[in-house]
């Protein structure tokens, strides 16, 4: 019943905060407050309390594959929805659901927090729309009804639609249609693979259900596997985004309103990863290991190219945008390697990712409304102007840069590492690819901050919002760098569980078959590295 | 053969819809009041829509050859007239306003009704036939019934030019297919299209009755018709012609050709995958120039009676589930989006310029918000009908395996998405380049609180299935099962 109220808090704040918001727009705000931080202290609680079960791995003859998705559980909720088309509203959670709740309910309080002096317009309405999207968001993580899932996916684009539409920017139109459109065609897609999925899942059993734990082993020919598997990923990689399919993403988080984009960058853009992880490997191994060595140059050039590009980018935001498709094609070739170091990597580096970017869109957005421009080169020397701006900046620029001490560091090392067992061409050129991150985030922190300050801008440091803001996300990221052992042991048993779901497929083995006799000897190599992972 | 009074009890929605015509016309000639007649019609609806548990409650049953009481029929015929009644609601905040005597236009709606009511529940060439003529010869007076505009005069000629053509199409289709099998029931064409072979006279008869339902229905290459006849119309008749005179049409497609889903190899099987891909393809991409909201709504109806026909070509009882619930979703999603036009119609002209919805958002918040929620289920959005329809419509198309209408359908509604977004935006975002001064906002229509309150309960009955289709959904399921599947 808990993880109804996930969905339900922010779905029923989002009418009251707009009411509330046509009297008074701090009556506005604060309901919207209330209604994300109430949710996460929820989560943060059940967290707490199954912190002892999470850790543990499975038995190693362990039970079925649907048994090891239910065997993971700490909650569920099952009741009947559309009978006539065998769907259930159908709700779990386990560790990763948790981490990606913690994640969608802190950004969007950060959301809120960070909208409190920018938006001054439609405020009632704006908050309806945020706490819209984390209503949709939260009930995307939690669904396991394949139909459900896909209507929480389409469901959250209304809102975020219109905050990019209505709050956003200078080509907020084009970018808000554009983002719809992307996301609607490649959904449709998904959807179209689910109803096959179903229906081939119907003829073989005579039951036609929507339930993913039933529909996980269905048995079919590899060429369809492969063909709905295909659907899945167009889904998921334009959400996350892959390259060549990102080119929604640097347009929509340059001109959604701050709250957009962090929720964007945040959140949004984790479905990708999140849908990957839990329902398009486990439904298709075996096309997913045919499809590996693809996967895996999508994700190298998506980190190499997205850098590149972030580094010749004028727009600070833009350039932030760019990271992310950088950073997102680390997550591409960990969720493919598909072992223990790279899917642990892989959620530590949605949550990083998460924070360090985020940080950086609220303090691209609270510069914009000080300067009234994103353009790198009205700027320069900010540092004088703003000194705690621009340690913040700093602080995040090295994040994002993947400086040893901090979360995103380990993340991405534990991503290559996994890797580096799979292909190893892979993990040099994502190496390759934390250069290019170096150039591009000293080169921003150049360009804004150092140097001489000559075009006379005088304007606020920090509020003391957004100086609360920023310091949990410091400490976060620190903690994170340093103590990554919580998270790691909360996904644990769902990482566990994802590899015995898939133990029996092609997927366990190395990606590439020809060198697969070569690389023997490498992997025993690697193996020993695994027992001495942190 | 003798009809029994339980007979006429079974046929009393029909009967109902023809007294109520004739008291009001009774009434106008005493008393000239348009409170009146529009009470006496709802009246007569409400009557019909009550009766249809009667009829409900006996056995189904044929009365005569040419007309069969089944809980399809029922099903239609409350939808027919639950629409109907939508309509006249909305009629009269827009009929008001030109201080003329309207009770001939509530005739007009109720006897149209009936026809479509008699589409409904027809097994035999002779209602068909009957019910398609009363509808159409109502139409003509409902589009025309704005005399002084041009346009309206306009549609109605092509409309009755275009409607006497289909007729004669009909006509022919079935005489054709009579001479052949020398049965005029829908039994009779179901067998004759389950075992079709080389009979070249009945194929040309067959298609010749494709042709005028396909005129009928709008889908394209018989389409031409639409876009100016939706202009043209009243928005109120422009509704009704939208819904009830295609719904009425598409049920009786599925009662007389069912079988053609079963052989996806045969002409007729292949002819009608064309029309339904070519209907998906130009209506979504002709909506896309358009700068009209009612030809936008004319297009965007093109492509969903193409959608429809995804379904129908589906085979199996979940075909005949996602016809009937699409259908439901259409008629209420259709009716609410021309609902919005009415009620911010000024006296003069129908609200129809994109122009005229720059900035609703924050000058009539209630449409606006109508609007948007309608536009989203038409562009199949989670939590309104629309999507739980096209989701249905999928599911069919998949299960049948009719992939490629199935991709077509996934791809040219995003290209619907374009223009539908494009409304939303226009009605909540000001454009930085729009310079000069904002259009001239229209005056708020008189009468518009009835028409409002119509609205409000559409979107909530659109919302409410959207989130929880499973009565609608069984209610659908247990009408259908009653047609003879394969």
């Amino acid at each position: 019943m808990i993880l109804l109220w996930y969905i339900l808090i922010p779905a029923v704040a989002a009418p009251l905060a707009w009411l509330a918001g046509r009297r008074s727009e701090v009556a506005a705000r604060w309901i919207a407050v209330a209604g994300t931080a109430a949710p996460l202290a929820l989560v943060a609680g059940q967290w707490i309390a199954a912190a002892g079960t999470l850790g543990e791995t499975f038995a190693a003859s362990g039970p079925g594959a649907a048994g090891l998705v239910a065997g993971s559980w700490i909650a569920d909720l099952k009741t009947a929805w559309i009978e006539s088309l065998g769907i259930s509203f159908f709700l779990a959670a386990d560790g990763l659901t948790l981490i990606m709740l913690l994640l969608t309910f802190a950004l969007g309080l950060l959301a809120v927090l960070c909208s409190w002096r920018g938006i001054t317009q439609r405020v009632g309405v704006f908050h309806l729309m945020v706490l819209w999207t984390v209503a949709g968001l939260a009930g995307v993580f939690l669904a396991l009804d394949l139909f459900l899932f896909y209507f929480f996916f389409e469901m959250m684009l209304i809102p975020m639609y219109f905050l990019i539409a209505v709050w956003g920017h200078e080509r907020r139109i084009y970018s808000a249609i554009k983002f719809f459109i992307f996301t609607q065609v490649s959904g449709l897609l998904m959807l179209v693979a689910i109803i096959a999925l179903v229906f081939i899942h119907g003829r073989e059993t005579g039951v036609y259900t929507f339930d993913f734990t039933q529909l996980l082993g269905t048995p079919m020919a590899a060429s369809t596997a492969f063909l709905l598997m295909l659907g899945f990923f167009a889904a998921f990689a334009v959400k996350l985004p892959a390259w060549p399919l990102h080119t929604w993403l640097p347009d929509a988080h340059t001109d959604a309103p701050t709250a957009g984009s962090v929720l964007l960058a945040g959140v949004l853009i984790k479905i990708g990863a999140y849908g990957m992880l839990r329902f398009m490997v486990p439904l298709f191994p075996g096309a997913v290991a045919e499809f590996r060595t693809w996967a895996l140059v999508l994700g190298v050039v998506g980190v190499i190219y997205g850098a590149v590009l972030a580094y010749a980018q004028s727009d600070m935001k833009r350039l932030v945008a760019y990271t992310s498709v950088s950073h997102m094609g680390f997550v591409l070739i960990g969720v493919f390697a598909w072992n223990e170091l790279a899917l642990q990597g892989v959620i530590l580096q949605l949550v990083c990712h998460a924070l360090s970017t985020g940080a950086l869109f609220i303090l691209v957005g609270g510069l914009q409304d000080r300067i009234h421009t994103r353009d790198l080169g009205k700027m320069g020397g900010l540092w004088q102007v703003a000194p705690r701006m621009g340690g913040t900046a700093m602080f995040f620029a090295m994040a994002s840069l993947g400086l040893p001490g901090l979360g995103n560091f380990v993340a991405e090392f534990l991503i290559l590492a996994g890797v580096w067992q799979v292909s190893e061409w892979a993990a040099v050129l994502g190496a390759v690819g934390l250069v290019f991150a170096t150039v591009y985030a000293l080169w921003m922190m150049q360009r804004a901050f150092q140097g001489e300050e000559t075009h006379g801008l005088r304007f606020a440091d920090l509020t003391k919002i957004e100086t609360g803001i920023f310091a949990s996300m410091i400490a976060a990221l620190v903690l994170l760098g340093f103590w990554p052992q919580p998270l790691i042991t909360t996904a644990r048993q769902t990482v566990d569980g994802l590899q015995r779901m898939t133990a029996q497929s092609a997927l366990a083995q190395p990606a590439d078959p020809g060198e697969a006799a070569a690389a023997a000897a490498e992997t025993e190599t690697a193996g020993g590295d695994e027992g001495g992972a942190p | 053969m003798t009809v029994t009074w339980g007979d006429l009890l079974t046929v009393s929605p029909l009967i109902a819809l023809t007294l109520a015509a004739v008291a009001v016309m009774l009434a106008a000639a005493f008393f000239r009041s348009h409170a009146l007649a529009l009470g006496i019609t709802l009246g007569g609806l409400a009557a019909a829509f009550g009766t249809l548990f009667v009829a409900a409650s006996r056995a189904e049953r044929d009365v005569t050859p040419l007309v069969r009481m089944d809980a399809y029929a029922l099903l239609f015929i409350g939808l027919l007239a639950a629409a109907a009644a939508v309509v006249v609601l909305f009629s009269w905040g827009y009929l008001d306003r030109f201080r003329v005597h309207p009770e001939e236009y509530y005739v007009l709606l109720l006897t149209a009704t009936l026809g479509g009511a008699t589409l409904a529940a027809s097994t035999h060439f002779a209602s068909f036939f009957l019910g398609l003529e009363i509808l159409s010869v109502s139409l003509y007076g409902l589009i025309v019934y704005a005399v002084y505009r041009d346009e309206a005069v306009e549609a109605a000629v092509k409309y009755l030019v275009l409607a006497g053509a289909t007729s004669a199409f009909l006509v022919f289709g079935m005489a054709l297919v009579y001479a052949q099998t020398g049965t005029m029931t829908a039994a009779g064409v179901s067998d004759l299209v389950a075992g079709l072979g080389d009979d070249v006279v009945a194929t040309i008869g067959l298609v010749m009755l494709l042709v005028g339902i396909g005129f009928k229905l709008a889908v394209v290459p018989f389409h031409m018709w639409t876009p100016d006849v939706y202009e043209g119309a009243p928005a109120p008749v422009t509704a009704y012609v939208a819904t009830v005179s295609k719904g009425a049409v598409f049920a009786l497609l599925l009662r007389f050709l069912l079988p053609v889903s079963s052989d996806q190899g045969s002409t007729v099987f292949l002819a009608l995958t064309a029309v339904a891909i070519a209907s998906m393809v130009a209506g979504n991409l002709l909506a896309l120039r358009q700068d009209n909201v009612k030809r936008i709504l004319a297009y965007s109806s093109i492509a969903h009676l193409g959608y429809l026909l995804v379904a129908f070509l589906a085979t199996g009882e979940r075909a005949g589930l996602a016809v009937g619930f699409y259908l439901i979703a259409y008629f209420a999603t259709t009716l609410a989006a021309f609902g919005v036009v009415t009620v911010l119609s000024p006296p003069d002209r129908d609200a129809d310029r994109i122009d005229d919805y720059r900035g609703l958002g924050s000058r009539r918040p209630v449409p606006a918000a109508v609007f948007t929620v309608v536009l989203l289920s038409l562009a199949g959005m989670p939590l309104t009908m629309g999507f739980i329809g096209k989701f249905v419509i999928v599911t069919a198309g998949s299960g049948a395996a009719l992939w490629a209408m199935v991709i077509v359908l996934v791809a040219t509604s995003t290209i619907g998405l374009y223009y539908y977004t494009r409304l939303i935006v226009a009605m909540y975002v000001r454009r930085r380049d729009e310079a000069g001064p904002a259009a001239t906002p229209l005056p708020a229509a008189p009468g518009g609180t009835l028409g409002v309150s119509v609205l409000g309960v559409l979107t909530l009955f659109l919302l409410v299935f959207g989130v929880y289709p499973q009565p609608l959904l069984r209610l659908v399921e247990h009408a259908v099962s009653v047609l003879p599947w394969p």
